[in-house]
C-alpha cells in the first residue's frame, strides 16, 4: 500500500531492494527513512542468511479499517535459531473500544489497556526490531495492512515490506486442502493451514497459552520447520517472500 | 523472562534438573535459549565438533552415540544432551542425531557454568550422568514411565522388508543377508493387495534350514512361520514386550489395520531400555547348560526389584516374571532334548496356576505337567519323558523355583498323561464334582502350553471353556472353595492377624489377599466360558456377559492391583534389605496410606466373596454332598 499513488504501479514493479531505496528518498518521517535505508536483502540470498523477523498481532478485529491493534509480539530470529533474549511483547491501548470478545480471545483485559501506551509511542521500539529483518508472518492479511494503516493514522504515511507468510507456504503445500463433495464422501479430510494445525504436522509442540509473543515464537518455529522439510538452507528468499 | 513466555517455563520446570530449581534462576535460563529445528534424520552434534551449548528437547527424540558409532543413549521430550562436551574441553564427545522431527532449547555455555557452579542439584544431575552414567532415582523414573507411555511405533526404524510368499529359501536368505536385517515378512500377493502370510528369521534359518540342511529351492512357505503374532500399531512399547514375553517371539509386525507399518525385534527393546526383563530373557536363550542357566538365575530378583522401583504395574510385573519362568522352563526343555535326543512321539509341556495366568512373583513354586500324544505306549515312551521331566524339574530349582509341595509337577506319572487322558481327567472333575478332589485340582484350571504342541493345552482350555458353565454344581463347589480363604478383616475394619506360629502378629497377603481374589475371578471367568487365564483378562471376559455390574468390576481390578502391588513392594523390600521375601506382613510396616487402601480392597473382595456365595449357591454347610 504505497504511500504515493502517482509512481506506485513502477513502484511496485521493482525488486524489494531497489523499491526499499526509492521509499527511503520519498519518506517524510525519520522512522520511515531509517527503515528503509536499513535496507531490504538481496533476492538471491538464501535464507539461511537472511535476517528475519516473526510478527504476530493481536487486533480487535479482522478488519484494518475498523479495527485495532491490542498487542505486538516481536522475535528476531535465523533458520538456524530464534534467540528468546531478544524478543519483544507489548500491550498497546486500541484507538477504538474493546469488545468483550477480543477479551475473552486475548486474554487481555480492560485494566491492562488503561495503563498500557500507544502504539506510536513504542514505534522507535517495534522498528529496532523491524529495520534490516524480513518480517515472518502467520497470515499475511493482519500484520501488514495493519502497521500500514497505523502509520498512515500517526504519521501521515503508511509502509510497504515484503513478507514471508508461513501459512501461504502450507497452503500451497495443500492445495486441495478443501475435499470436493466427492471426496468428503469417501472420507477424505480437510487439511487446516491455521497455525497450531501446520505446527501439528511438523512435530512442533502444542503452546497452552496464546498471546502476540507466543504466536510470534510458534510462527517462527514453523518456519524453520517448513524450510527443512520443503525447502533447503540455500533457498533464495525471493522464491518465498510475498 | 517475558511473562508471554511462561509456556516455556512451565515446560523446563517438569523435568529434571529443572524441576528443583529456584523460579528467578529458570528464568534466567529461559531468557538464554536459542530455539532450533531438526528435521527427522539430520546431525545435531558431529563429533569432535566445538560445542558451547547445552541441548534439551523440547519436542521430538534425540539418539546420541558413543564415538564408535554405537547407540548410547535414546532420549525424549524434557531431557538434555551435549552436557559431556561443556564439561570436558568444548568438544562434542557424543555426536546427537534428531531421531524424530525435534525442536531443542540451546542453553549457552555460559549459563551452564553459572548453573554448574552455583546450583547444587543441577551440578549433581549432569556429573552423576557424566561419571557413571547411573540414572538419579528420578530419570530412572521417566525412563521407565517412557516404555510404558511411548508407542511401538518409535522402535521402527527402517521400512518394512517383505518379499512374496512364493519365493525360494535361497532368495529369502539373500534379501535378509543385502538389506541386514533378522527378519523378513513375507506376503500372499494373490488378492488385490498383499497380505501379510508370515514371517521368516535369522533363528528359523539357522535351526530350520540350516540344521536341517534344506535344499536352497526348498519353497520359504514350507519353512516360514505362519498364524503370526502380531502387535497394533498403537501399543505401547511394553506391551510389546509382554507379548514377546508371553508369546516367546523375538519378532513382531506392527500393524495398522492390515497394513505392516514396521517389525520391531527384542534387540530394539533391549536397545531401548537395556535394563528391561527382556535382556535377561535374551540372555537366558544363550546359556548351554544349566550351569548357565543359574548363573543368570541370580539376577532375577535384582529384575523384579528394578521394575518394582521403576513404578511398573502388578500386571508388567506379574507377567514378566512369567515370561522369565517360562524363558527357563523353555530353555531346559531345549537344552533336555538336545541331551536325550528328540522326543519320540509328540508332547506339550504345561505351565499351571501363577504363570499360566502370567501372574508370577519371586516367591514360587514349579507348578507343570505333560501332555503326550496319544500313540503313547507308556513302557516305550515314558522313560523318555520321566527323564525330561526331571531334567527340567531338577533344572528349575536350581534355578530357584522350587520343587512343588503338593507334587503337582511333570515329574508325577499322574502329571505325565496323554491328551486323551487329560480330557478324562477334566471331564471328571467338571462332571463328577468333589469338594475335596477340587481343591486339589483348583490349579489345572489355570494352565497354559508353553513348549512343543501348545494345541494340545489350547484343546484342553476348549474342553473347560466348553463343558464348565453348563455344571452348576461344579460351579457351586468351586466356588464353596474360593470361599474357603477370607480377606484379613475384622468387623470393625480391623486387621485380623495370625495368632500363633511363626507368623505372629501377620496376614499373609497371597492366601487371605490375592488367591482369594483369583479364585473367584476364576469362578466367574468358567462360568462365563472364557478362555482367558489372567485375572484382569478374566475380568475383562466378565464384564462382556454382564455378569457382574462394571462398578464391582472395576472395584474387584483395583482391589486386586492394589493387594498385589503392596504384596510386590513387601518382597522387594525384602530383597533389598537382604531378606528373604514372603508374603507374610505387618501391618506396622504399612504406610497409613497403604493401610486404609488395603482395608478398601478387602472389604471389596469380601463383597465380592458374598455375592459369590449368593450366586453360584454356594453356602457352607449346605449343598454338601
Amino acid at each position: 500500500m504505497p504511500s504515493n499513488p502517482a509512481n506506485a504501479g513502477n513502484l511496485h514493479s521493482l525488486p524489494w531492494p531497489d523499491q526499499y531505496a526509492a521509499l527511503a528518498k520519498q519518506a517524510r518521517t525519520p522512522l520511515l527513512k531509517a527503515f528503509y535505508e536499513a535496507g531490504c536483502v538481496d533476492p538471491e540470498t538464501p535464507i539461511s542468511d537472511a535476517p528475519l523477523v516473526a510478527l504476530d498481532f493481536e487486533t480487535t478485529g479482522l478488519d484494518p479499517s475498523q479495527h485495532s491493534i491490542v498487542s505486538v509480539g516481536v522475535v528476531p530470529f535465523t533458520l538456524n535459531a530464534i534467540e528468546l533474549n531478544h524478543c519483544w511483547h507489548q500491550v498497546v491501548r486500541p484507538a477504538l473500544p474493546l469488545h468483550q470478545t477480543s477479551i475473552t480471545i486475548h486474554g487481555i483485559t480492560h485494566s491492562d489497556i488503561d495503563e498500557a501506551p500507544d502504539l506510536g509511542e513504542v514505534l522507535d521500539r517495534l522498528f529496532s526490531f523491524l529495520n534490516g529483518r524480513i518480517p515472518v508472518v502467520h497470515y499475511r492479511d493482519i500484520e501488514r495492512p495493519f502497521l500500514d494503516v497505523a502509520l498512515q493514522w500517526r504519521l501521515g504515511e503508511g509502509i510497504r515490506f515484503p513478507v514471508l507468510d508461513t501459512m501461504a507456504i502450507e497452503a500451497h503445500l495443500h492445495p486441495d486442502r478443501r475435499p470436493s463433495r466427492w471426496q468428503r464422501l469417501m472420507g477424505k479430510k480437510p487439511v487446516s493451514i491455521r497455525l497450531a494445525d501446520s505446527r501439528a504436522r511438523y512435530g512442533l509442540p502444542h503452546y497452552a497459552s496464546h498471546n502476540a509473543l507466543i504466536d510470534a515464537l510458534a510462527t517462527s518455529e514453523l518456519l524453520q520447520a517448513q524450510i527443512w522439510h520443503h525447502f533447503s538452507p540455500d533457498t533464495p528468499v525471493r522464491d518465498l517472500w510475498l | 523472562m517475558q511473562p508471554e513466555l511462561i509456556d516455556i517455563r512451565n515446560h523446563m520446570a517438569q523435568f529434571p534438573p529443572f524441576d528443583e530449581m529456584p523460579e528467578a534462576l529458570l528464568d534466567q535460563v529461559v531468557e538464554s535459549i536459542e530455539i532450533q529445528y531438526f528435521r527427522a534424520g539430520t546431525t545435531i552434534l558431529e563429533f569432535g565438533a566445538a560445542n558451547t551449548w547445552l541441548y534439551y528437547i523440547r519436542s521430538g527424540a534425540v539418539e546420541v552415540f558413543r564415538r564408535s558409532g554405537e547407540l548410547y543413549s535414546r532420549l525424549g521430550e524434557g531431557e538434555i544432551f551435549g552436557q559431556f562436551g561443556l564439561l570436558m574441553h568444548k568438544k562434542t564427545r557424543f555426536p546427537a542425531k534428531a531421531l524424530e522431527d525435534t525442536l531443542v532449547y540451546r542453553i549457552p555455555d555460559t549459563i551452564f557454568q553459572f548453573l554448574f557452579e552455583n546450583d547444587e542439584n543441577f551440578a549433581d544431575f549432569v556429573e552423576i550422568e557424566d561419571r557413571s552414567r547411573l540414572r538419579s532415582a528420578l530419570s530412572r523414573r521417566e525412563k521407565s514411565n517412557d516404555l510404558m507411555t511411548s508407542r511401538v511405533t518409535r522402535l521402527i526404524s527402517r521400512a518394512v522388508v517383505s518379499a512374496p510368499s512364493t519365493v525360494r529359501l535361497q532368495e529369502a536368505a539373500r534379501i535378509m543377508t543385502d538389506q541386514g536385517v533378522s527378519a523378513l515378512l513375507l506376503m500372499d500377493e494373490t488378492g488385490d493387495t498383499p497380505k501379510l502370510h508370515g514371517i521368516i528369521t535369522d533363528r528359523d534359518l539357522r535351526t530350520r534350514a540350516v540344521t536341517e540342511a534344506l535344499p536352497s529351492e526348498t519353497p520359504i512357505s514350507d519353512i516360514m512361520s505362519e498364524d503370526l503374532i502380531t502387535i497394533r500399531a498403537n501399543s505401547f512399547i511394553f506391551e510389546a514386550m509382554l507379548t514377546m514375553l508371553h508369546n516367546n517371539v523375538h519378532h513382531l509386525p506392527v500393524m495398522d489395520r492390515d497394513e505392516v507399518r514396521g517389525v520391531i525385534a527384542l534387540s530394539d527393546i533391549v536397545k531401548y531400555e537395556s535394563q528391561s526383563s527382556l535382556y535377561l530373557v535374551s540372555n537366558i536363550y544363550q546359556q548351554t547348560n544349566v550351569k548357565g542357566l543359574k548363573r543368570i538365575s541370580l539376577g532375577v530378583r535384582d529384575t523384579f526389584v528394578r521394575m518394582v522401583n521403576e513404578d511398573a504395574n502388578s500386571h508388567m510385573i506379574g507377567s514378566a516374571m512369567a515370561g522369565i519362568g517360562r524363558s527357563f522352563t523353555q530353555r531346559l526343555l531345549e537344552l533336555g532334548e538336545e541331551q536325550l535326543g528328540p522326543p519320540p512321539i509328540p508332547y506339550c509341556f504345561m505351565a499351571l496356576g501363577s504363570m499360566a495366568r502370567d501372574e508370577q512373583l519371586v516367591v514360587t513354586d514349579q507348578d507343570n505337567a505333560m501332555i503326550l500324544d496319544d500313540s503313547y505306549v507308556p513302557e516305550e515312551h515314558d522313560p523318555y519323558f520321566l527323564a525330561l521331566a526331571k531334567f527340567v524339574s531338577d533344572g528349575l530349582a536350581e534355578c530357584g523355583y522350587k520343587y512343588c509341595t503338593g507334587d503337582i509337577m511333570a515329574t508325577n506319572p499322574k502329571w505325565r498323561q496323554p491328551l486323551a487322558v487329560w480330557k478324562r481327567y477334566f471331564t471328571d472333575w467338571i462332571e463328577n464334582p468333589r469338594a475335596d478332589a477340587l481343591l486339589n485340582s483348583n490349579i489345572f484350571f489355570d494352565l497354559d502350553g508353553i513348549h512343543g504342541h501348545t494345541e494340545f493345552a489350547e484343546s484342553l482350555k476348549t474342553l473347560v471353556a466348553e463343558k464348565a458353565s453348563h455344571s452348576q454344581r461344579f460351579l457351586t463347589l468351586l466356588a464353596r472353595n474360593a470361599l474357603n480363604r477370607t480377606p484379613p478383616l475384622g468387623f470393625f475394619r480391623t486387621f485380623v492377624l495370625e495368632e500363633d506360629g511363626q507368623h505372629r502378629k501377620t496376614f499373609n497377603l497371597k492366601r487371605r489377599g490375592t488367591a482369594p481374589v483369583s479364585d473367584l475371578i476364576r469362578v466367574h471367568a468358567l462360568a462365563c466360558g472364557s478362555r482367558a487365564q489372567n485375572s484382569f483378562d478374566r475380568l475383562q471376559a466378565i464384564g462382556k456377559t454382564k455378569l457382574l455390574l462394571d462398578d464391582d468390576l472395576g472395584n474387584l481390578r483395583d482391589a486386586l492391583e492394589f493387594i498385589s502391588i503392596v504384596r510386590i513392594r513387601h518382597q522387594a523390600l525384602a530383597i533389598e534389605a537382604d531378606r528373604e521375601p514372603d508374603n507374610n506382613v505387618r501391618p506396622e510396616d504399612l504406610s497409613p496410606f497403604e493401610r486404609s487402601h488395603l482395608k478398601d480392597a478387602f472389604q471389596v473382595v469380601s463383597n465380592a466373596q458374598k455375592f459369590l456365595r449368593f450366586r453360584y449357591n454356594a453356602q457352607v454347610g449346605r449343598n454338601a454332598q
